[in-house]
């Protein structure tokens, strides 16, 4: 197998689902003749032509508003939002338009489209080109809400979300584009959208995570295998509808439950993973479910001491993890 | 203009259906029989004249509440009505999920629509995105009131469909009150066909209480917009008659003088002299036609008073597109 970085997984899937279905096209700003700020879009304009790989204008609401009645025509857009920070102006094209299509039309209309978006910090981006708002989105029935961690799940879960029938926010964790390598499959697949992944099995302590996060939670059970605490780490993936099976089975396994995020800590998406462990696992449950999480600041700060602070990394979560092994 | 003595009553009548279908309304709901009423009333002339210069049933529309008169002219019959604004099982717009006139009819190519204003129009541009990415001839028709130009959405949307020249036509209908707010607080040029210049592409302002004078207009409109020249922004210009809906109270904020004084212009009366000066109608055929208006009205009432409720477990489905059961 190939190995190749996320950014590039996920260019390929989009070249792949370009290829396969007619009906499909990119929209956002500057994914045309620049490729995209990040150039994940690269090399796709020059293939597919500007119909295919379209250049909006510099309005967000615009991206997604357009991209769900092309979508109730039959197209199947991916609508690009070049930081998930600058998707604010379309919160109401999603939460008011696409995610409450079927429900609202008793399923006349429906609006298959995927929405991504880099979030994320540790970049020098400060407070705008930092966040991570999953949390919004994955408060919202009708919207799905998918986060890889790495470039095979990257490629196969967009290329789930650009054939699934709903609308799919896909948040990509930027620090990993080109920091995060690994063999992706030869030939066609896909990786289910609702499914959950044990990334390393272990038996002490269950971390939850996904994204970048999830990547810091490998490097950290790996060090704390050195210490004889064996971490058992679950990449949740799609994060709505979130997969409580894979969840429940883990964290009875092991009976103690950490769940890491690099959102804010109060109200952020762990605080559900917490919940849903103690409604029901509470009895298999050996230590209090812990939260290691950002703190409670509105974003990630420019300086690299205040990014710093902020941001979590594998040696905060390594003493998290330690420190609820011991309890 | 190719409006023969058969189409204009057709037109006629359309119109007076749907103002005695929105009459009985604002009755049932002062009797307490329905919860909620919002009124189209004074605005049949826009509505009817725009939606018979569309090929009805090909041709798309993304409408907004008050249209009432534009939804009878696509098909929606006035038992569908009565069994929205009851909140009765079979309302097609949304199962009787939304609120009366958040319109929506799949059979008809009507999008459905939400309440906050303006988003519907982004939803247009981006259908005629599509069409215009298939090479297919259609056009689409999208509604709003003048207040609702104010909003960002409104210009994001006609400023994509004037850069792409997009087969999409916006009309306008200017009530002149936004509930509360007179035009002069929404804008500060004095049609809303002004905003188009500054955006790329025509704007045409017509009195829309003359049937003849909408049709004329939308005619240029439908042409340029299926020749590939592009979008066209219309206002039609018209009194809002009653009260912004069935709870508000329209004395706060203007006098009984001013309503007195437009009820002049009642498009009703209006077209009614116009078919009988031109003896395209004779007084009893008009008096026939509101016989007829009125038995199948009443008729509507009693099968809607008669209809079921929708089943409490039908408000759990269909929140994802996997779950709708019906083709």
């Amino acid at each position: 197998m190939p190995e190749m970085t996320l950014i590039d997984a996920i260019r390929q899937g989009m070249d792949e689902e370009l290829a396969h279905d007619p009906n499909v096209f990119i929209v956002g700003e500057d994914v045309g003749v620049r490729g995209g700020v990040f150039r994940a879009t690269r090399g796709l304009f020059d293939k597919y032509g500007p119909q295919r790989v379209m250049d909006s204008p510099l309005a967000e609401a615009s991206i997604i508003g357009v991209g769900i009645g092309a979508a109730l025509y039959g197209m199947r857009p991916i609508c690009e939002i070049q930081f998930a920070d600058f998707i604010h102006p379309a919160f109401n094209q999603i939460i008011n338009e696409a995610a409450k299509m079927c429900y609202r039309s008793n399923g006349d209309w429906t609006v298959p489209m995927v929405i991504r978006a880099p979030y994320g910090g540790g970049i020098g981006g400060g407070l705008y080109h930092s966040q991570s708002l999953e949390a919004f989105f994955t408060h919202t029935p009708g919207l799905k809400v998918v986060v890889p961690s790495n470039p095979a799940d990257a490629k196969g879960l967009l290329k789930s979300a650009v054939r699934d029938p709903n609308p799919v926010l896909f948040f990509e964790p930027k620090k990993g584009y080109r920091l995060i390598k690994g063999e992706v499959p030869e030939g066609e697949y896909l990786v289910p959208i609702g499914k959950a992944d044990v990334s390393r099995e272990g038996t002490d302590v269950s971390v939850f995570a996904y994204g970048m996060m999830l990547y810091y939670t490998l490097q950290a059970a790996q060090k704390l295998a050195a210490e004889d605490i064996s971490v058992e780490v679950v990449d949740l993936r799609t994060l709505y509808p979130v997969d409580r099976e894979s969840i429940l089975t883990s964290v009875r396994k092991t009976g103690k439950a950490l769940v890491v995020y690099e959102d804010n800590l109060t109200g952020g998406y762990g605080a559900e993973i917490a919940a849903i462990i103690a409604e029901q696992a509470f009895t298999d449950l050996d230590a209090p479910v812990r939260r290691l999480a950002g703190p409670d600041v509105p974003a990630v700060p420019f300086s690299h001491p205040l990014q710093d602070w902020f941001m979590l990394n594998p040696d905060k979560i390594a003493a998290a993890i330690r420190d609820l092994a011991s309890y | 203009m190719g409006l023969s003595n058969e189409i204009l009553l057709d037109m006629y009548w359309t119109m007076l259906l749907a103002r005695r279908t929105d009459e009985r309304a604002w009755v049932l709901h002062r009797q307490g029989k329905i919860a909620f009423h919002i009124s189209g009333i004074g605005q049949e002339a826009a509505q009817v004249g725009a939606a018979f210069a569309l090929q009805r049933g090909q041709d798309w529309i993304s409408p907004y509440y008050r249209d009432l008169a534009l939804m009878l002219a696509v098909g929606l019959t006035p038992l569908e009505f009565m069994l929205s604004v009851m909140g009765k099982k079979g309302e097609p717009s949304s199962g009787a999920r939304q609120m009366p006139s958040h319109w929506g009819l799949r059979r008809a190519n009507v999008l459905s629509h939400s309440a906050p204003v303006a988003t519907q129009t982004l939803h247009a541009s981006g259908l005629g995105l599509a069409i215009k990415l298939k090479g297919d001839k259609h056009v689409v028709l999208t509604t709003i009131g003048e207040g609702s130009t104010s909003q960002g959405e409104w210009y994001e949307a006609v400023n994509w469909a004037a850069i792409h020249k997009l087969p999409v036509i916006f009309m306008v209908e200017n009530n002149s009150y936004a509930i509360s707010v007179p035009q002069d607080k929404q804008m500060a040029v004095p049609s809303a066909a002004d905003k188009a210049c500054g955006l790329g592409l025509p704007g045409i302002s017509v009195d829309g209480t003359d049937i003849v004078a909408v049709y004329s207009a939308m005619q240029i409109a439908v042409e340029r917009a299926r020749s590939g020249e592009g979008a066209t922004v219309i206002e039609a210009r018209a009194y809002r008659l009653t009260p912004h809906s069935s709870d508000d109270d329209d004395r706060a904020y203007r006098s009984r003088e001013e309503v007195e004084t437009y009820k002049k212009s009642d498009p009703i009366p209006l077209t009614q002299r116009l078919l009988l000066s031109k003896k395209i109608a004779t007084q009893a055929q008009l008096d026939e036609m509101e016989k007829r208006a009125q038995t199948e009205i009443e008729q509507a009432v009693a099968d809607a008073t008669a209809a079921p409720y929708p089943s409490p477990e039908e408000a759990l489905h269909p929140v994802y597109a996997e779950e709708v059961t019906h083709a």
